[in-house]
């Protein structure tokens, strides 16, 4: 009875929401005339992604976030595995102490400590490296209590059947715990790759050279400095650095939505 | 002994963790506590103890209190709207209702977008004249308008760029915790005759409370600590119209070195956390259940 009201309201306030997208997407396919200019029959170009991409070096900043990205995730899966494993099967001394020490970094994220992460990394002489983006998150609070929550859900009988065949506890976290947690895993990295794909402040801290700069960074640089504000360029190169995330999101949809919802609610 | 060998290997598996943590939050944590009793280190001259002066010029330095309102504007303005509308795309992706694939996917890519990117795009929307909003309104006979360069409207234009980040992605935890409540509820209600309206606020409603606390906590802390769009839109500007906190802690670290007074201004943020992190813990202990 309500439904054509319901499906009314739903595709307007849909329409509105990709409205501003779906502007800077026709920006970036057409030619600068018609960038305010709205005519169907307008030429479709891809002049505006060829001009973005050589316009800035792009192709080292995408470089740069992949490696950000894989060196982030590869050290964060080890760490945050040894860290979980040892909150959730040994009863050291210490242990509730030290895990309510981890959960601090849910409250206090790297992103707000800038001015005295900022002095460690020039202390250690990291300034304007990958390495330095990418340090102060790879020991993730949120990684270590999802992968903790996980583990301690594992039957303990299964532990116990390894140990007595002789496995030592690396090789139990190898073959039990780890295989058994790969859904929490895929969450975690598909959260923690669109995160550090989009951190922008951190590293437009501790970045000032070609060489260190992640997309986001480069985009900002980019846009920032006179373009003369070309829009087509601009959004072209937005939507350019943005793509890849994009196109992984619309492949597989439901794992993303499924990733950010285990991972929210924890 | 066995003990003794569970606490050496728990401690060793913890062992590279902690020590980043350590470096990287807790002394940085304490060093900004540090920092922020004494003076910037300039040149020759090393930081000397001031005790709480750099607090006492924070309360009388109108930008940090210009930030901090701009601040709890901002958190009011987003948290509440984009609540609602979370809520609201929810219920309706919910149902079966034409295209719904296609109405989750508009929803939710702003997520997934950079809020560089975003920045970027909505900056385009909002130029004067140009952009599309003017262009919009032009249709009206509304005449072009400076969305960003104007005190009255700089802040709320970013207030709807967060809104239209933000929304979706809450919308993904209130159409999980739609999908748990059961059917047979909304039968019953039914065949009781009661109306929608009436069964959402009396039954649908509270059952969603701990996913409204949760989503609430996300955003407070979202509203402190993002300030990406600031760089890219504003600035600030219009004369410190559109600061938020975190984005005064940058300039104030980053462009005029002032390291203990960023370090004084860092501790109110701290608290302001602090405060959401324990709001939830109490919340979330108590946390009302109707199944």
């Amino acid at each position: 009875m309500t439904k054509p009201l319901d499906t009314a309201g739903a595709w307007l306030l849909a329409l509105v929401w990709i409205l501003p997208f779906a502007f800077a997407v026709w920006t970036a396919v057409h030619p600068s005339a018609y960038t305010a200019h709205f005519d169907p029959l307008a030429p479709l170009t891809a002049a505006n992604f060829v001009a973005a991409w050589h316009a800035a070096p792009f192709a080292r900043y995408l470089l740069n976030t992949c490696i950000l990205v894989t060196m982030i995730l590869a050290a964060q899966l080890l760490i945050c595995t040894l860290a979980a494993y040892a909150f959730a099967r040994f009863a050291f001394a210490g242990r509730s102490v030290m895990f309510a020490l981890v959960l601090v970094q849910l409250m206090i994220m790297p992103d707000v400590l800038l001015v005295e992460n900022y002095r460690t990394m020039s202390g250690l002489g990291l300034l304007d490296t990958i390495g330095a983006i990418g340090l102060p998150y790879m020991a993730s609070a949120f990684g270590i209590f999802l992968l903790r929550q996980t583990f301690k859900t594992i039957p303990r009988e299964l532990d116990e059947a390894a140990r007595v065949e002789g496995a030592g506890p690396l090789t139990v976290l190898r073959r039990v715990y780890v295989p058994l947690a790969r859904p929490v895993y895929i969450a975690f990295a598909l959260v923690s790759v669109s995160y550090h794909w989009n951190n922008f402040l951190w590293p437009l801290i501790v970045t000032n050279s070609v060489e260190a700069r992640p997309l986001t960074v480069g985009l900002q640089v980019f846009s920032s400095t006179d373009q003369g504000i070309d829009w087509s360029i601009i959004t072209a190169a937005t939507l350019m650095t943005t793509l890849p995330l994009l196109l992984a999101f619309l492949l597989f949809q439901r794992q993303f939505v499924q990733s950010f919802m285990r991972a929210g609610i924890r | 002994m066995s003990r003794w060998k569970t606490t050496v290997n728990g401690w060793l598996l913890l062992l590279p963790a902690a020590v980043l943590l350590a470096v990287f939050t807790h002394y940085p944590t304490i060093a900004t506590f540090w920092a922020s009793l004494h003076t910037t280190p300039k040149g020759d001259f090393a930081a000397k103890y001031v005790g709480l002066e750099n607090y006492g010029d924070m309360l009388a330095d109108p930008v940090f209190w210009q930030a901090l309102r701009n601040n709890l504007w901002y958190a009011l303005g987003t948290i509440p709207l984009s609540i609602v509308i979370a809520l609201a795309m929810a219920l309706w992706v919910n149902q079966r209702l034409a295209g719904r694939s296609f109405l989750r996917l508009a929803f939710f890519t702003p997520t997934i977008l950079p809020m560089i990117a975003v920045a970027n795009i909505w900056l385009f929307f909002y130029t004067p004249g140009y952009g599309l909003l003017d262009q919009i309104l032009g249709l009206f006979g509304v005449p072009a308008h400076n969305w960003l360069g104007t005190r009255e409207t700089a802040l709320p234009c970013l207030i709807a760029v967060a809104v239209w980040k933000e929304a979706g992605f809450f919308m993904i935890f209130y159409l999980a915790a739609l999908q748990q409540i059961s059917p047979s509820l909304g039968e019953a209600a039914a065949i009781e005759g009661a109306g929608r309206w009436y069964f959402f606020r009396r039954v649908t409603f509270p059952l969603l409370m701990p996913t409204t606390l949760f989503v609430l906590v996300n955003a407070v802390i979202n509203a402190f600590r993002l300030v990406d769009h600031v760089v890219v839109m504003t600035r600030g500007g219009p004369d410190n119209a559109s600061t938020l906190l975190l984005y005064y802690i940058f300039e104030v670290g980053f462009r005029y070195w002032d390291s203990a007074y960023a370090a004084t201004l860092t501790i109110v943020l701290l608290a302001i956390l602090g405060g959401s992190a324990l709001f939830q813990f109490l919340t979330l202990e108590r946390r009302v259940h109707y199944q």
